[in-house]
């Protein structure tokens, strides 16, 4: 789960992080009260939105009167930023981070990740503050500099202060970033962070280490102990579908395709995806209805696949484990009943009660594809969605 | 022979008498597997499934000499039930809850590192040891022994080769889940170097999927220590960049993670790498019996 700047930037306060003082609006009437609360005539208006590049896409501006910061707010609420990281729909803005100036004199990388390889909590810096860390990865690797935290022992001062010396920075710095250093590695671990990161840190031309972005991504599974990261959930940004098929415990990814698909197992569904890319088709979603499915979350999972008009073919592929064939099947005819199938339908089952499942579907008279194994149902799929164009 | 678990191993249940647990125990008893133990905080002294239930890992082990545990305990409170059966000196403990804060992982990870317990899991179907052992959720039927290892971070995709490795006629010497997380207990490495010492293992399968390095990690682990044949397969080829399909450690992140590294990794490293979930049973077939 993403957080918007404002919020990641409200946490840093909290944690002594400096950061510029600022306001945010969800309407251009709160504008002038905003900036007559942060003060001084001359401020950034940021559009809050989960991705990157914001600047780049127009969606960061000085704004050096009250009517520059009411126009910029209108111009954006309500639309949608496009930036190199997002797809074409782009993501909404519904609100408007509005900021105080900070005088650069240099730009600096910091951020901490959860590192899979070495089964740690690293900090990385850069000198190349305002890039992406991943194209510094590629383009210069040495300019990294790593610190891996122990998850016993937790982030120590010296590591800090040594990340400090390498990245050139002078006496009063070096304190303010080790205790920057200290308070962001606290933060990641008492709100289960899964990316903190601080592009650009800089250094103002009064000297001071300051940070001027935030970023942060929550843990998905430790939500349950994060109640107030909780309300922070912002819905708009998220795919609509995605989120209606997260209430039913389903867990379902858009793609570009018109072959729909319902898997169980994450992995089993990925798997399907690729069969159908290979036999010449395109899937149109990622969908694993998990292990806790029932009849009645079978059909909410048809209605999800077929509010894409893109849909041609839907595939079914359930290889019974904790899932029982039988109760997919009843939520496949239930959802026939409910929503009404125009396309056609391929249906693989194995495992747990799969010849009840396959019997059930024949007896209910629909015209259901039944395919005898895996290969044969990702080639029906592809061959009904390439008739049904 | 086999791997980590067989006919003779004593397996404890932490989590026994939740639905999860008393589901799959029930499952596990009728399969044969010598589930000898509940753990349950508070339920000490009662019986459930015809088995003690204990308040503690110590003393089930104690009362029953078990050296395996399995946890169904929900995710909030699992780091603890781990922690309880590392403590405790358990040898293997399987984890097969979903959900698990990534932090209390890593925290997992440091203590089994000063210790010589095993950790399955978590967010895995288990370990089964066909027609010995039988310690998951994994649907029983499809398993035959045999001769064929199979490791696999996803659960369906690992009974999709498993069901295939029988229908072509062979059987599995042992299958272990390693799970869908980004933080495993256990790593493809320390599977394929068990299966590549055990004498009744010719073959190795292996499933991967997008996300991490592990895969490209173990390719080099094939090239430099083992000798018998490693087919291998990679999910989510057609994953978009930057999204988590399903399973928490399943995301290409900063470009890195790609099905296509995977493949490119293994393929360098000798591996029958197959790009068709239909043909993993072909393949297998191809290598056995040439």
């Amino acid at each position: 789960m993403n957080l918007h700047e404002y919020q990641a930037k409200a946490l840093f306060h909290e944690y002594g992080l400096p950061v510029s003082t600022g306001q945010v609006v969800q309407s251009t009437n709160d504008v002038p009260q905003a900036l007559a609360e942060i003060g001084g005539d001359s401020w950034v208006a940021k559009v809050q939105v989960h991705t990157g590049g914001r600047g780049k896409a127009g969606g960061v501006k000085l704004v050096s009167s009250v009517d520059a910061a009411r126009e910029f707010t209108s111009a954006w609420l309500g639309k949608r930023l496009v930036t190199h990281q997002t797809d074409s729909e782009g993501q909404q803005v519904s609100s408007i981070y509005f900021e105080s100036l900070t005088d650069i004199a240099r730009e600096i990388y910091l951020g901490a990740v959860i590192d899979r390889a070495c089964q740690s909590v690293v900090v990385m810096a850069s000198t190349e503050g305002g890039v992406e860390i991943e194209t510094v990865a590629e383009e210069s690797p040495e300019k990294i500099i790593r610190a891996t935290i122990d998850p016993s022992i937790g982030a120590q001062a010296f590591q800090g202060r040594a990340m400090a010396y390498q990245l050139g920075l002078e006496k009063n710095q070096v304190r303010q970033f080790a205790s920057i250093f200290l308070n962001l590695c606290r933060l990641f671990h008492e709100h289960d962070c899964a990316l903190v990161e601080v592009n650009p840190l800089v250094v103002t031309k009064a000297g001071d280490v300051h940070c001027l972005d935030a970023k942060i991504n929550i843990d998905s599974n430790a939500i349950f102990r994060q109640p107030k990261l909780d309300e922070l959930r912002d819905p708009t940004q998220e795919d609509p579908r995605e989120e209606h098929a997260a209430k039913f415990k389903l867990s379902y990814v858009a793609m570009d395709g018109n072959i729909g698909c319902m898997v169980n197992g994450a992995g089993l569904a990925m798997g399907t995806m690729d069969l159908v890319k290979l036999y010449g088709g395109s899937p149109a979603n990622f969908l694993d209805v998990g292990g806790g499915v029932n009849t009645a979350s079978v059909a909410e999972a048809f209605k999800i696949i077929l509010s894409d008009p893109q849909v041609r073919a839907v595939l079914i592929n359930i290889f019974g484990g904790i899932v029982s064939c039988a109760v997919i099947a009843e939520g496949i005819v239930e959802a026939y009943r409910e929503v009404g199938v125009s396309v056609p339908v391929i249906v693989r089952f194995d495992g747990n009660n799969a010849d009840e499942g396959r019997e059930f579907l024949r007896a209910s008279g629909l015209a259901i594809i039944a395919a005898d194994t895996l290969q044969d149902a990702a080639q029906k799929s592809v061959e009904a969605a390439r008739t049904q164009q | 022979m086999s791997i980590l678990v067989d006919r003779s191993t004593k397996v404890l249940c932490q989590g026994l008498t939740g639905s999860q647990g008393t589901l799959h125990s029930t499952q596990a008893l009728a399969y044969g597997t010598k589930l000898v133990a509940g753990v349950t905080p508070g339920r000490g002294g009662s019986e459930h499934l015809g088995l003690p239930v204990f308040d503690t890992v110590r003393d089930a082990i104690d009362s029953t000499g078990a050296t395996v545990s399995v946890i169904y305990v929900p995710a909030p409170f699992c780091l603890d039930s781990i922690f309880e059966s590392i403590e405790a000196g358990l040898d293997l403990v399987v984890c097969i809850t979903e959900g698990i804060p990534t932090l209390d992982m890593l925290r997992a990870k440091a203590l089994l590192n000063r210790t010589n317990t095993r950790l399955v899991g978590p967010n895995c179907p288990g370990v089964i040891t066909p027609g010995e052992c039988k310690i998951g959720i994994m649907p029983a039927e499809i398993h035959k022994s045999g001769n064929v290892g199979v490791v696999s971070r996803s659960g369906t995709l690992t009974y999709e080769a498993v069901k295939q490795i029988t229908d072509h006629g062979f059987g599995q010497s042992t299958c272990v889940g390693i799970g869908g997380d980004p933080i495993p207990g256990t790593h493809f490495i320390d599977v394929i170097e068990l299966f590549e010492g055990d004498s009744e293992t010719d073959a190795i399968v292996m499933v991967g999927e997008i996300g991490g390095t592990a895969e490209e990690e173990t390719a080099d682990f094939i090239k430099q220590h083992v000798s018998k044949p490693v087919i291998a397969y990679i999910a989510g080829a057609t994953a978009p960049k930057g999204k988590r399909m399903g399973h928490a450690g399943a995301i290409i992140a900063g470009g890195k993670g790609t099905a296509e590294e995977k493949y490119a990794a293994l393929d360098a490293a000798g591996a029958h790498t197959v790009r068709n979930l239909a043909h993993i049973g072909d393949a297998l077939s191809q290598v056995l019996r040439s």
